[in-house]
């Protein structure tokens, strides 16, 4: 496994993004290795979750490249839907389609983008249902689940495509405290099982226990770029001990 | 009175043509008219300059004019241009055109239901706009628009009378001549009268079960409306128009 750490799947040069006058990225290069779980800190507003729409294409770019195993995505382009099949993403209000149940939100795109049967894709919902540890909410809809069950079944929607690499957005910040445990679990798994990951949070727990790596961005720009023992042991710079202090307080 | 003349006009071909006519021209109207519609509020969500000038100069026109006008213009006016319509499709094309105008009010405010972030899940999973619009945004908001589109095609049915007046021969229409031939006003009007009745009343029936088939979860009911209740609410909205 440490051999296939060192390829990055996922690079980003020097990427900027403007909303207006605003300037929420300012030059951020940051390189995913395959297997590797990545957790983006930062105070609110420093352009993290930006940067991760950034990656799935979902923003785009003004400034920079994007690099996926070594082909660029960023740029003109009209097929992003074929650059995003292969990456998922969790949005931090879920966002199950509200018309389906859950069985039916983890089937709809496998069978409408990947094109595999309904057979094949209940099968294989079914299978995501139980490692995200609620096999017995197939028939459920969105609004019968709790916070906490949701999110589970977003992971599980997003897994259901393959993906190389898992986008976290803040993925427990609508959560409840006490249903954010059992979201975190389930992330936690998956980097163990080795799901490339990069994960927008303010768990700090979570970083701490899952991450190789931390990333902490503050104004727009990557301030550390550390592994996680690293980061955590105080070789960190000003900015980032400030907001440590603050949020560990 | 005589029940016997009412019954006998209600089976006689002319009566049974008109009401058939009446119901086609209500279809292919309120057919066209959701696309119409459809295309006007897909129109307006796209903010472009080009978009929004079209449309609102649509709407001004369409609504801002009497829908008799525009039957009559439609089939009046357009052959000095060389377009010459029959009168069925003058009449649909007026009653569509005027339809669009109002369904597209109807299908932005489903559409706009549907939260941008549910989209944005759409596309994150790899869908392409079109594929999101199709299995997200629209089952969605069908569910929210189909109240109001019941309603419009129940208001549909009582509009397609006015294209009598460009003699298109729809139940309204061979109950007036055939009344005028003999004055039993009563008669011809009663079996005219019964037949509309009927037909609004089997549209209110498979508005509610449709809404039913939609929503899925049979439990949940998102909003009830008695048979009474979308008659009032019927006729409130077309006393506006």
């Amino acid at each position: 496994m440490q051999d296939i750490n060192d390829k990055p799947l996922l690079v980003l040069e020097g990427i900027e993004k403007s909303f207006g006058a605003l300037k929420v990225l300012k030059g951020c290069s940051l390189s995913v290795s395959a297997s590797e779980t990545v957790v983006v800190i930062g105070p609110s507003g420093s352009g993290k979750s930006t940067l991760l729409r950034c990656m799935n294409l979902l923003e785009p770019i003004d400034n920079g490249v994007i690099l996926f195993e070594d082909r660029e995505i960023s740029g003109e382009r009209n097929d992003k839907h074929v650059v995003r099949k292969q990456i998922g993403m969790v949005f931090q209000g879920f966002e199950l389609f509200q018309h389906l149940s859950a069985v039916e939100n983890i089937m709809l795109a496998p069978v409408k983008v990947l094109g595999m049967s309904r057979a094949d894709a209940h099968d294989i919902a079914v299978g995501l249902l139980r490692k995200v540890h609620i096999p017995d909410k197939a028939g459920a809809f969105p609004d019968e689940l709790s916070g906490g069950q949701q999110q589970r079944v977003a992971i599980a929607r997003a897994l259901a495509m393959k993906p190389k690499v898992m986008l976290y957005d803040e993925p427990t910040s609508a959560l409840d405290p006490e249903m954010i445990r059992e979201v975190l679990d389930v992330m936690a798994e998956l980097s163990a099982e080795g799901m490339t990951s990069v994960v927008v949070t303010h768990e700090i727990g979570f970083a701490r226990s899952a991450a190789n790596r931390i990333v902490f961005m503050d104004g727009g720009e990557i301030v550390e770029n550390k592994f996680t023992e690293e980061f955590f042991s105080g070789a960190v710079g000003g900015r980032a001990r400030r907001f440590l202090d603050q949020i560990l307080h | 009175m005589s029940l016997e003349l009412v019954l006998e006009y209600m089976v006689s071909p002319a009566f049974v043509e008109g009401a058939l006519m009446t119901l086609l021209l209500t279809l292919c109207s309120i057919v066209c008219g959701v696309a119409v519609g459809l295309v006007i509020a897909l129109l307006q969500d796209t903010k472009t300059k080009i978009g929004q000038a079209l449309t609102t100069l649509y709407l001004w026109l369409f609504r801002g004019t009497p829908v008799l006008f525009q039957i009559i213009f439609i089939y009046n006016v357009l052959p000095s241009f060389g377009i010459r319509l029959s009168a069925f499709v003058s009449g649909v094309l007026a009653l569509s055109l005027n339809e669009g105008a109002y369904m597209a009010e109807i299908v932005r405010s489903g559409l706009q239901a549907v939260k941008t972030g549910q989209r944005v899940a759409g596309l994150a999973l790899g869908m392409t706009r079109g594929q999101v619009l199709r299995f997200i945004v629209i089952p969605q908001a069908a569910r929210i628009v189909l109240p109001p589109m019941g309603n419009q095609l129940i208001g549909m049915l009582k509009l397609s009378a006015l294209v009598s007046v460009i003699a298109v021969q729809d139940l309204l229409l061979v109950a007036n001549q055939i009344a005028s031939a003999n004055f039993r006003y009563f008669e011809a009007l009663t079996a005219a009268g019964i037949y509309y009745l009927a037909m609004t009343t089997v549209f209110m029936m498979l508005q509610m079960a449709l809404e039913r088939a939609l929503d899925p979860k049979a439990r949940r009911k998102t909003r009830k409306w008695t048979l009474t209740q979308r008659l009032l609410s019927v006729s409130n909205e077309v006393a506006t128009r």
